[in-house]
């Protein structure tokens, strides 16, 4: 198979010859199938993507990651945009001795292709200072639910940030979730330092008399304002997700859509079997979610899966705007 | 946690044992300054901190609380500049 020919090849056409080439190896087409064998530029060559949900593996796994690339790669290893360890240049002659070495350690590869793919996560509230909820937990438990789902039309991301900093970007996921915090005075306690104040990149607080007041059009939840207080007179009243749907990168970026607000680890993952299934019943081709409901309309995800749960929904786009990037996308 | 209602800028007043001055220090360096002068210190004891308004006076209370001490003082000296009182509270 020539350079060429792999170019004007369909993606049909890819996987038979994959199926061919496969027998002729004995290797199993659907460890193929599930992804993580990604085609390169050079002939009968692949990158082997390794399952790293949140970016988290052990020194086991490093190790392993080392002795594949050296035993059937060229000694090399290339960190995914997604947290993915990815080993390059690996035959697809040996692929099942790949997905065996692997399995010494109860390891697998990741998926790519229209499937629920890997979930990414920040430290999250473990160790970062910043951090409000467990995203590494949370991160893993979703990988165990529900990787590799087919989606029957195109890729569907998720990332878990742990506040409003939001470095996994949960704007640019197809279902993204940040961990908010509902901040609460407790006026008795309260000393009128103004630290709180002072701490709020938001200009949510302002100082009334002996106590700060709050905007809440402004405040995003951050939870700045709580871990500031020396007197303990600012408290976290609960902590949850919020939930973004509709993002995604690529060559025409979407930024997602705020839906719902404080939401519990079990709603997230409810919100995903629905929003999945929403997809895959409502979507054209190709599509993926973003495009679905701009050409059905926000308000018909909403109908048929936010309303539904129950969940403390984010409905009129007045309530966004706090959220917004103060870039060029959003806020015309 | 110990609770209290009442801060030194309420009408308490409290004698620092020691007194670092800040001003015109940039993060994270003032706050490193500050956690190694209350490595210098006694748990019980007071330092003063004079602090520039603005990112000084977002992060470094903060990160003190973090660090497990107790703030009993917020004053503004002048339009740029806030002492606070920090109580060593930890080893």
């Amino acid at each position: 198979m020539d350079k060429d020919n792999v170019a004007e090849s369909s993606m049909e056409g890819l996987k038979e010859q994959l199926r061919k080439e496969s027998k002729k190896a004995k290797l199993d087409f659907n460890e193929l199938k599930s992804g993580g064998f990604i085609k390169q530029t050079q002939k009968d060559l692949f990158t082997v993507r390794l399952r790293c949900p949140g970016g988290k593996v052990n020194a086991d796994q490093m190790r392993k990651a080392g002795e594949i690339a050296d035993k059937f790669g060229r000694g090399e290893i290339h960190i995914s945009v997604r947290q993915s360890i990815e080993v390059p240049y690996v035959s697809y002659k040996d692929f099942d001795a790949v997905a065996e070495s692997l399995r010494e350690i109860g390891w697998a590869v990741s998926s790519c292709g229209p499937r629920l793919r890997v979930p990414t996560a920040c430290a999250g509230c473990t160790y970062n200072p910043n951090g409000l909820t467990d995203t590494q937990g949370i991160c893993a438990e979703v990988d165990k639910r529900y990787f590799g789902i087919e989606t029957r039309h195109h890729k569907f991301k998720t990332s878990f940030s742990g506040c409003p900093i939001d470095c996994f970007r949960t704007r640019e996921m197809d279902l993204g979730f940040q961990g908010v915090l509902e901040p609460q005075l407790i006026e008795d306690e309260c000393s009128g330092c103004e630290l709180c104040v002072k701490g709020c990149d938001e200009g949510a607080l302002k100082m009334d008399g002996d106590f700060p007041v709050r905007d809440w059009d402004k405040c995003i939840h951050c939870g700045d304002c709580v871990k500031v207080c020396p007197v303990d007179a600012m408290v976290s009243k609960r902590i949850g997700w919020l939930a973004r749907i509709g993002g995604k990168h690529g060559k025409h970026p979407y930024f997602s859509y705020e839906v719902a607000n404080f939401l519990t680890d079990d709603q997230v993952y409810v919100l995903i079997e629905k929003s999945l299934y929403w997809y895959q019943e409502n979507a054209i081709g190709r599509e993926r979610i973003g495009a679905a409901i701009e050409r059905l309309g926000l308000d018909r995800y909403m109908d048929d899966v936010i309303e539904p749960l129950g969940l403390e929904t984010i409905r009129d786009p007045k309530e966004r705007v706090k959220y917004y990037a103060k870039g060029n996308f959003y806020g015309k | 946690m110990q609770r209290e209602t009442s801060m030194a800028n309420k009408g308490e007043t409290v004698n620092p044992d020691d007194k670092l001055d800040l001003s015109g220090v940039l993060c994270p360096i003032n706050f490193v300054k500050t956690k190694l002068k209350l490595e210098e210190m006694e748990v019980g004891q007071v330092l003063e901190v004079i602090l520039d308004d603005g990112e000084p006076m977002k992060n470094v209370p903060r990160s003190v609380k973090a660090e497990g001490h107790k703030i009993i003082g917020v004053e503004k000296l002048t339009e740029e500049t806030y002492k606070i009182l920090i109580r060593k509270e930890t080893e």
